[in-house]
C-alpha cells in the first residue's frame, strides 16, 4: 500500500489483511510493553489543518507505539494564504524527510492532491478530508464489529451478511462514505437513515438502502446501529427545523434503544451529542462500542502505518 | 533438487531433540516451546507433543511473531504479520525454547530475542532448529539441531511440513549444477 | 513586409476555393485573382478562411490582476486562437462600472494592437448587485459599451434585473447574465449529482442556472428587452432557451468550448484545472449543448477565457480559483466537437464564432463575411493538423488550460487584424512588428 486515501479502492483482501494486522497490533496493546521497534528511524508527520484532538492523539499513539518519530504540525489558523499553504507545507515536510504524512483537511480531496501532486514522496494517510472520506474510522468500525461478532476467531473473516444501519447526516459525513464503501467490500448490508435533506441528491450508485423512517429501519433488528454526530450548523442551513425535532425523529432515544435486540451493537464515531442523536442510556450501555472504538482506533492506525511505512518505499501499490 | 530429510528422518530428528531438551532441562518443569511463524509454529507443536508424551506432563507450545522486530523491513516489500500466542500465564520465570525450521544468518533469532524481551523475563532461552545451514551473521548458535546441513548461499533449503505444505520433507536445490 | 496580402487557394466557409486580396485594411477582392504588385503571397492551400473570430466573453484581468493576464497578453492569446475581437468582461479592479474605466480598457486594447478590445460594462456598481452602474455614461463614452454584465456574479435581485433590461433599451444595449442562483450555490464546488455525492464536494445544481434563465426570459418578455445568457451549461437551460425563442422572446445564448467537450468525470481526480464556473456537467448536458448549438437554440460559442496564476490552481480543490484559459484552444475544440462530429460546417462556425457574437455585441467592423468590401479581419485554419495541445500553444500569461496533454485537431496558421497579420506561419508576431505595420498602413491611407 502506497497511500491510504479512501476505502473505495481497498480490495477485500487488502481490507482483511489490514484488519488482521490490526489484530496483531491490538494484542501488543494488551501487554505491558506496548511499544514495537518496527518504524524506528521513520518520521511521521501529523498534518492537521482542522482541529481534531481525538484523531490526532490516536495517530500519535499509533506512530509512537511503532517507535516512529512524530512531528505534530497544526496548520490551522496559520497566516499563509489558504491555497499556497498545502504546497508550501508539503515541500517543507519533504525537505525534513517525512516518511509518512497523516493529513486532516477541511477540503475534500486534499489528501489526494497531496499524494498525487509530486510535491512529496511520503506515504499519505487520509485522516479525514472535508465531507469526503475518513478511511481509518471506517476500518476501526469494521474492526470493532468483527471483534464483537467473532472474538478471537476474527482473523481472516469479513462481515458477510452483517446488517448495519447508519443514521444521521449522510450528506456531510466522511465517516458514512468511508463506511458505505468498506462495508460493501466486506459483505455487509447497509441501510442509511436520514432526513431527506441530509442525503446526497443522487445515491443510486451507492451500495446501500436509503430509509427515512428510523423506526422501520430499527424494527428489522439490525446487527449494528451506527449513529453519526449531527453538527449544530446544519440547523442554520435549514436541513431540519430544530434539534428537538431531529432528536425525536432521528435520535436513538431511550425508547428506541429499549426496542433493539440485546445483541445489536450501538456505535458512534464520537464525539457524541448526548440527548441529540444518542441518549445517554444507549451510549453507556453494554451494547455500546464507543470506548472499544477508541481503543481499536490505535490498533487500526498502527496497522495502517505499518503497511504504509514498514516496507521499502517506492514500490507500486 | 535433492531430498535431505524424509518424513521418517524428520520424525527421528524431532524425537531426538525432544529427548535432548528434557535431558538439558532435567525434566519438563517450566518449559514453554515458542515457534517462529510459519513453520516454526508447527514444529513447536509437534515437539511439544513428543516432549509431553515422553515426560508424561503437558508441555505448552505457542507462537512468537518476530516480523515487527526484524532489522530488514525497510529493505523488502511489506511483510504480513502473524499472531503471537503465549500459552498460560506468560514467560516470566519459564524456560523458553524457541523453535524455527532453518537457522541461517541468525537475524530472525536476534529479532525473536528482542520480541521475547518485550513479553517478559524468561529464566532461560534455548533454541531448537530443524536445519542449521551455517552462514551466521550474528553470534548465535542453536542448542538443539535436527540436521547440520552445510550449504552454499546460492542453494535453497525448503522445509515442507504436513500442517503447512501437505507433506514432510527437507530438500535442497540450486547451486550444485 | 508589404501591407497587402494575396492569400492563395483558401477554402471559404461556403466550401468554395478562392484567392483573397487584403489591401488598405479591407478585403479588396475575393475570387480567382492575378498576382497583385507588391502583395505578400500567403499559400493557403488546404486552409479554411474564416472571418476573424469574435469572443463575446473574455476576462483580460487588466487593470488590477496583471499577474494573471494583461490586455496585451490576453489579446496575444486571442490572436493565437484566431480571434480579432474580444469583449472584455467588467470584473477588473477597479470594476469597469464607469465611463473612465471602460475608456481606459479601450485605450489599452488600442495600444496592444493584437485585436479589437470592446469593453463590457458592469450592470451594478462594483458588481455588488445593489445599485445600477452608470450604464448610460458607459454607452455614451468613447468605448460605446453595448453589452453589460456582472459576470462572475448573477444579477440576482429580480427588480434590479428588470430595470437593467429596460434601461439599456435606450441605447440598444443587452444584459449578459451570469445565471447562478446564489443561495442554491452557496459553497458549491461541482455539478450536483451522483459524483458530487461520492467526492464529498458541495453540489452546484442545474436548477440554480435554469431557474434564473427562466426568470430572466420572462422578465425580458415582459419589458420587451434583449437578453443574452452567458455560458449555458445544462440540458435544462437549453430547454428553457428553446421555449423562450419559440415564444418570440429576444434572447440569445452562448456555450463555452469546455462545456461542449468536458464532463464532470474529470473532477474525480480533484485536479483544479477542471474547476470552472459554471461547473463541468454530465455527458447528457454536453450532448444537449452540442445539439442546441447545431440547431441554433444556442447562438454562439464564447470562450469565458479566465486566466489564473499557477498558485490559484496548484492547491486543494476548494481553495482553487474557478476558470480556464480558452482563447487559444476554442477553435480546435469547436472543430472537434461540432465540425469533425458532422454537426456543423465551417459556415456555421463562422456564424457562431464571428458574425453572431459581433451582432449581439453591436460591434461593427467584425463578423463580416469573407467577401470584397469587408473589413480585413481574417483567420486561416489548418483543419488537418492534429497535435498534442502543449503549453507552446498558449500565448497568454497563464497556463490554466484543461486541454494540456490532450490531442486536439486544427491549428490557426494566420490571423489578420485590420489587414495586418498578428499570427503568420502559426507564430504570433512580436508586438513592435505589428505596431510598425499599423503605422505604415495609417501612412498609406493618409497618402491615398
Ligand atoms: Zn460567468
Amino acid at each position: 500500500m502506497r497511500h491510504l486515501l479512501s476505502t473505495r479502492d481497498l480490495s477485500r483482501d487488502d481490507a482483511i489483511a489490514l484488519l488482521d494486522v490490526a489484530e496483531d497490533m491490538a494484542a501488543v496493546q494488551e501487554r505491558e510493553v506496548k511499544k514495537l521497534p518496527t518504524l524506528r528511524g521513520r518520521t511521521v508527520v501529523n498534518l492537521f489543518f482542522e482541529d481534531s484532538t481525538r484523531t490526532r492523539i490516536s495517530f500519535e499513539a499509533a506512530a509512537k507505539r511503532l517507535s516512529a518519530d512524530v512531528i505534530n504540525f497544526s496548520a490551522k489558523g496559520s497566516s499563509v494564504s489558504k491555497g499556497e499553504s498545502l504546497k508550501d507545507t508539503a515541500q517543507t515536510l519533504q525537505a525534513m524527510g517525512a516518511d509518512g504524512v497523516v493529513i486532516r483537511h477541511p477540503s475534500s480531496g486534499a489528501p489526494f492532491t497531496l499524494a498525487t501532486s509530486g510535491w512529496i514522496d511520503a506515504g499519505v494517510v487520509n485522516a479525514g478530508d472535508g465531507t469526503h472520506e475518513h478511511p481509518t474510522q471506517a476500518l476501526l468500525d469494521a474492526f470493532t464489529m468483527r471483534r464483537r461478532l467473532h472474538g478471537a476467531a476474527s482473523r481472516g473473516r469479513d462481515l458477510d451478511g452483517v446488517r448495519v444501519v447508519v443514521v444521521g447526516d449522510i450528506l456531510h459525513s466522511r465517516v458514512a462514505r468511508s463506511n458505505v464503501w468498506l462495508l460493501e467490500t466486506l459483505g455487509a448490508e447497509v441501510t442509511l437513515v436520514a432526513p431527506p435533506t441530509l442525503v446526497p441528491v443522487d445515491v443510486s450508485g451507492w451500495p446501500a438502502v436509503i430509509e427515512y423512517d428510523l423506526d422501520r429501519a430499527l424494527a428489522a433488528g439490525p446487527d449494528v446501529v451506527m449513529m453519526l454526530r449531527i453538527q449544530a450548523e446544519r440547523m442554520q442551513g435549514a436541513f431540519f427545523p430544530n434539534s428537538r425535532e431531529y432528536a425525536r425523529t432521528w435520535g436513538l432515544d431511550d425508547h428506541r434503544f429499549a426496542q433493539l435486540p440485546e445483541t445489536t451493537m450501538v456505535m458512534h464515531p464520537g464525539p457524541m451529542n448526548r440527548g441529540l442523536e444518542i441518549a445517554a442510556r444507549a451510549a453507556d450501555s453494554m451494547q455500546s462500542t464507543v470506548r472499544e472504538q477508541v481503543a481499536n482506533g490505535v490498533s487500526v492506525r498502527m496497522a495502517a502505518l505499518y503497511l504504509l511505512l514498514s516496507g521499502e518505499r517506492g514500490e507500486t501499490p | 533438487m535433492r531430498t535431505v530429510l524424509q518424513q521418517a528422518d524428520l520424525e527421528r530428528a524431532l524425537t531426538r531433540i525432544a529427548h535432548e531438551i528434557l535431558e538439558a532441562n532435567r525434566g519438563a518443569d517450566d518449559l514453554v516451546l515458542l515457534g517462529i511463524p510459519t513453520r516454526g509454529v508447527a514444529l513447536a507443536e509437534r515437539l511439544a507433543r513428543i516432549v509431553s508424551r515422553i515426560a508424561g506432563v503437558d508441555v505448552p507450545a505457542g507462537a512468537l511473531d518476530v516480523t515487527m522486530y526484524r532489522d530488514d523491513l525497510g529493505r523488502n516489500p511489506v511483510r504480513a504479520t502473524h499472531p503471537t500466542e503465549v500459552p498460560g500465564d506468560g514467560i516470566d520465570g519459564r524456560v523458553v525454547v524457541l523453535v524455527d525450521d532453518v537457522l541461517y544468518s541468525g537475524r530472525t533469532i536476534r529479532a525473536a530475542l528482542d520480541a521475547l524481551a518485550d513479553l517478559g523475563r524468561a529464566r532461560a532461552v534455548r533454541l531448537a532448529v530443524l536445519v542449521d545451514r551455517g552462514h551466521r551473521e550474528f553470534p548465535i548458535r542453536a542448542d538443539y539441531v535436527g540436521k547440520n546441513l552445510p550449504s552454499s548461499t546460492r542453494e535453497r533449503i525448503n522445509v515442507h511440513l504436513a500442517e503447512v505444505d501437505g507433506d514432510d520433507a527437507v530438500t535442497i536445490e540450486g547451486g550444485d549444477e | 513586409m508589404s501591407e497587402s496580402f494575396l492569400i492563395r487557394g483558401a477554402t471559404l466557409p461556403s466550401g468554395e476555393r478562392a484567392d483573397i486580396l487584403l489591401e488598405g485594411g479591407r478585403i479588396a477582392d475575393v475570387g480567382t485573382l492575378a498576382d497583385a504588385a507588391g502583395a505578400t503571397v500567403v499559400d493557403a492551400d488546404g486552409l479554411v478562411a474564416l472571418p476573424g473570430l469574435v469572443d463575446l466573453h473574455t476576462h483580460l484581468r487588466e487593470p488590477g490582476y496583471e499577474q494573471s493576464e494583461t490586455v496585451l497578453t490576453g489579446t496575444r492569446a486571442a490572436a493565437a486562437g484566431g480571434f480579432t475581437a474580444v469583449f472584455a468582461m467588467a470584473n477588473t479592479f477597479p470594476v469597469a462600472d464607469t465611463a473612465g474605466v471602460v475608456e481606459q480598457e479601450l485605450s489599452l486594447g488600442e495600444a496592444a494592437g493584437y485585436a479589437t478590445v470592446q469593453p463590457i460594462g458592469a450592470v451594478t456598481v462594483g458588481l455588488k448587485g445593489e445599485q445600477l452602474a452608470e450604464l448610460g455614461a458607459m454607452a455614451a463614452s468613447r468605448a460605446r459599451v453595448r453589452v453589460f454584465s456582472d459576470d462572475g456574479f448573477c444579477v440576482f435581485d429580480p427588480l434590479l434585473m428588470r430595470r437593467a433590461l429596460e434601461y439599456v433599451k435606450a441605447f440598444d444595449g443587452v444584459i449578459a447574465q451570469h445565471a447562478q442562483e446564489p443561495r442554491l450555490t452557496q459553497g458549491a464546488q461541482m455539478n450536483e449529482g451522483a459524483l458530487s455525492g461520492e467526492l464529498g464536494l458541495a453540489g452546484w445544481p442545474a436548477v440554480a442556472e435554469e431557474s434564473i434563465i427562466a426568470r430572466d426570459v420572462l422578465l425580458a418578455e415582459h419589458v420587451g428587452s434583449r437578453l443574452h445568457v452567458c455560458h449555458v451549461s445544462t440540458a435544462g437551460s437549453v430547454e428553457v432557451v428553446r421555449w423562450a425563442k419559440a415564444r418570440g422572446i429576444d434572447v440569445t445564448a452562448e456555450v463555452t468550448p469546455h462545456h461542449l467537450l468536458l464532463t464532470e468525470e474529470l473532477v474525480a481526480g480533484y485536479d483544479p484545472r477542471y474547476k470552472v464556473n459554471p461547473p463541468l456537467r454530465r455527458q447528457e448536458d454536453v450532448d444537449a449543448l452540442r445539439a442546441a448549438l447545431a440547431d441554433g437554440t444556442i447562438d454562439i460559442v464564447a470562450t469565458d477565457h479566465a486566466p489564473h496564476p499557477v498558485e490559484a490552481k496548484e492547491c486543494e480543490w476548494d481553495a482553487a480559483a474557478n476558470g480556464m484559459v480558452g482563447l487559444e484552444s476554442a477553435l480546435s475544440v469547436v472543430q472537434q466537437t461540432m465540425v469533425d462530429s458532422g454537426l456543423m460546417g465551417w459556415a456555421d462556425v463562422a456564424r457562431v464564432l464571428s458574425a453572431t457574437p459581433a451582432r449581439i455585441g453591436r460591434l461593427s467592423g467584425h463578423g463580416e463575411p469573407v467577401a470584397a468590401g469587408s473589413a480585413a479581419e481574417l483567420t486561416l485554419l489548418d483543419p488537418t493538423a492534429t497535435a498534442d495541445f502543449g503549453v507552446d500553444r498558449l500565448a497568454g500569461r497563464s497556463v490554466n488550460s484543461p486541454y494540456l496533454g490532450r490531442t486536439l485537431p486544427g491549428r490557426v496558421v494566420a490571423t489578420f487584424h485590420r489587414g495586418v497579420p498578428t499570427v503568420l506561419d502559426g507564430e504570433v508576431r512580436a508586438s513592435d512588428e505589428i505596431a510598425a505595420a499599423f503605422a505604415r498602413l495609417a501612412e498609406g491611407s493618409a497618402r491615398g
